[in-house]
């Protein structure tokens, strides 16, 4: 059972990506988080038949994609293991909602695949659009933007605490399961008799490693109060960037270029 | 069971970031308040711990599948509720951001179902009541059983009720309703026999480390009843204030470009007679007079007054743009690319 190594792997892949110094890379973090957020909102808040006027938006991911040079094929996967939710509640929308809404030539299509298609489009550009931040822009840097744009400074430091002992308890996981795999016998011992207890002993060094970290800290002077040194500071290429940006989302939500675009050939044509 | 973001509307997902928001920042200032300073690095390994746990699986006897821990309900146990709040947001976090598991809209719809329910409803009015001051092995049981299979069955109810309000999906209330709620019904079993046997575990091996949650947990049962209700009240205003600034002004967007140029997009007249349910759908949805919009009308009124751009001509210049659209994104993309290996 490989999945515990291969989460913490892919965590550390994704963080390792935002190590790079491309013009992405080097914007604030503030900037490329609300950014995202923007995005985000703006795709959602198409009505739920909306497809053509949602295409447009790719060019965002795909133009950070490139940009901040971040795997295309790695970013399709990570995309794909987190689709089944979305797939799962989407796929009743064909099933319930059967009326024709499009007919092209002999095809017609029914409402509900239209509205299946603008979920699995709105979950792929919002989903693509999260993975990207963190490729860019890296969680300490996220955890900072956070902080700076007004999240309560204990959260901020309990997600960077959680970030940093994430890999010790997964490293530590990782092992007493392969462990447990390695003495099982026709999957003898993976039952619930086990796992109590192998659950329990997890807690129980989680717990000592809680105590030995706040000695640590109390002999290097913590006395429970928190501080942070962030410097972010905003240049014009970030304000540029996000307004931009911003800028754009409004009018593509305003206009559907892509209609224009076909309405546009297609009296070329004629 | 984690909410997406294709799913949900901007109205839903600000209400719920609206209410976890305001959660958070309380949370924060009570464990400010009485802080106990182990209980920071205590939080932060523990949060791992939980995210830790969740990747262990063990099988489940005679069905072929595998179970493994949620996490809520043994952190309220261990940290008390403000901080097993807090510890459960940061964990939820990380998976958006990492494994996109629900979204960054959706988080807090995601923080709100496995967080506030497990950690300010289980936990007080559940467990600590089934529990009482002196644990045994029979009462950790039946406690983290009720609590767990609780705790679950609400936020299995805020997914039905969350996705139903956003109008994305055509699942009827109830139908996902009869969905949702038994499979986590088993899951819910599942939830509440790990935590009692992890909790009963550490209780044998080191039982002053529960006893070291009480205490911290300041606060009697009954003052959450006013933080629960602002929540509500705020969820609920922040929601009520979207879905009106969405049905005032059908394309907020285009409201407040309105603002800023003074001129509006005309809208097309809306016809047809609108069951209550479509009404309300219809005040809920976001923006609801974009392109591929079919009047949501009854059964029989739908076949008189089909959509009005069934249109072949139309609907192919759709699918064309889109294709031209795509083709242009492409470019612009390998454009881009070429220009970054030449600069980068």
């Amino acid at each position: 059972m490989g999945t515990i190594e291969n989460s913490l792997y892919n965590i550390g892949y994704l963080e390792t990506l935002s190590y790079q110094a491309t013009p992405i890379h080097r914007l604030d973090p503030r900037v490329k988080l609300l950014t995202t957020m923007v995005f985000i909102v703006a795709v959602v808040s198409f009505p739920k038949y909306a497809v053509g006027s949602l295409i447009p938006f790719i060019l965002y991911p795909v133009a950070l994609i490139a940009l901040g040079n971040v795997p295309v094929g790695y970013l399709g996967k990570k995309i794909l293991i987190a689709a089944p939710f979305a797939v799962f509640i989407g796929i009743f929308n064909p099933l319930l909602d059967r009326q024709v809404m499009v007919h092209l030539g002999p095809l017609a299509i029914s409402g509900g695949w239209v509205s299946f298609a603008s979920i699995m489009l709105r979950f792929v550009l919002t989903v693509s659009a999260a993975l990207i931040l963190i490729a860019v822009t890296g969680f300490h840097q996220v955890c900072a933007a956070l902080e700076r744009l007004g999240m309560p400074r204990v959260f901020a430091l309990q997600l960077l605490f959680l970030y940093r002992y994430l890999f010790v308890l997964g490293g530590e996981a990782a092992r007493m399961v392969r462990a447990r795999a390695l003495r099982s016998f026709d999957g003898r011992g993976l039952g619930f008799g086990t796992y109590g207890s192998l659950l329990g002993h997890l807690l129980l060094r989680t717990l000592d490693r809680a105590q030995r970290l706040h000695l640590a800290m109390l002999s290097r002077g913590f006395d429970g109060e928190i501080r942070l040194l962030r410097p972010l500071r905003l240049h014009g290429r970030d304000v540029g960037f996000f307004l931009g940006w911003t800028g754009l989302f409004v009018l593509l939500r305003l206009y559907n270029i892509s209609q224009w675009w076909g309405t546009w050939v297609m009296g070329l044509v004629k | 069971m984690h909410m997406a973001d294709a799913l949900i509307s901007p109205a839903v997902g600000g209400a719920m970031w609206a209410a976890t928001a305001g959660l958070t920042v309380y949370s924060a200032r009570k464990l400010k308040q009485d802080m106990d300073d182990r209980k920071l690095p205590l939080m932060g390994v523990l949060g791992a711990f939980v995210f830790a746990a969740q990747m262990i699986n063990f099988t489940i006897p005679a069905t072929g599948s595998s179970g493994h821990l949620g996490g809520g309900m043994i952190l309220a146990i261990l940290l008390g509720p403000y901080a097993a709040f807090l510890t459960m947001a940061s964990v939820l976090t990380v998976q958006a951001l990492f494994f996109a598991d629900g979204g960054l809209l959706a988080l807090g719809c995601n923080i709100f179902n496995l967080g506030l329910f497990p950690c300010f409803i289980a936990y007080p009015f559940i467990y600590k009541k089934l529990v009482g001051e002196r644990p045994t092995q029979g009462r950790i049981l039946l406690g983290a059983m009720a609590a767990a299979i609780l705790s679950l069955q609400m936020g299995a109810f805020g997914v039905v009720g969350e996705t139903w309000f956003s109008g994305i999906s055509e699942l009827p209330f109830f139908t996902f309703m009869l969905l949702m709620q038994p499979i986590h019904l088993a899951i819910g079993v599942v939830e509440g026999l790990v935590t009692a046997t992890v909790v009963a575990f550490v209780w044998k091996a080191r039982p002053e480390i529960l006893e070291m949650a009480p205490p911290m947990a300041s606060g009697a049962p009954r003052s959450f009843k006013p933080v629960i209700l602002g929540l509500v009240a705020l969820a609920v205003f922040t929601g009520g204030f979207l879905s009106w600034f969405a049905s005032t002004h059908p394309d907020g967007l285009e409201w407040a470009i309105k603002g800023v140029t003074g001129k509006e997009e005309v809208q097309a007249p809306k016809t047809g007679a609108h069951g209550v349910l479509a009404a309300l759908q219809e005040k809920l949805a976001f923006l609801p007079d974009y392109d591929f919009r079919k009047p949501e009308g009854e059964p029989e009124a739908k076949k008189e007054e089909s959509w009005p751009d069934v249109n072949p001509g139309k609907s192919l210049a759709g699918v064309l743009g889109a294709v031209i659209t795509l083709l242009l994104v492409g470019a612009i993309g390998f454009g881009l690319k070429k220009y970054a290996g030449h600069h980068g």
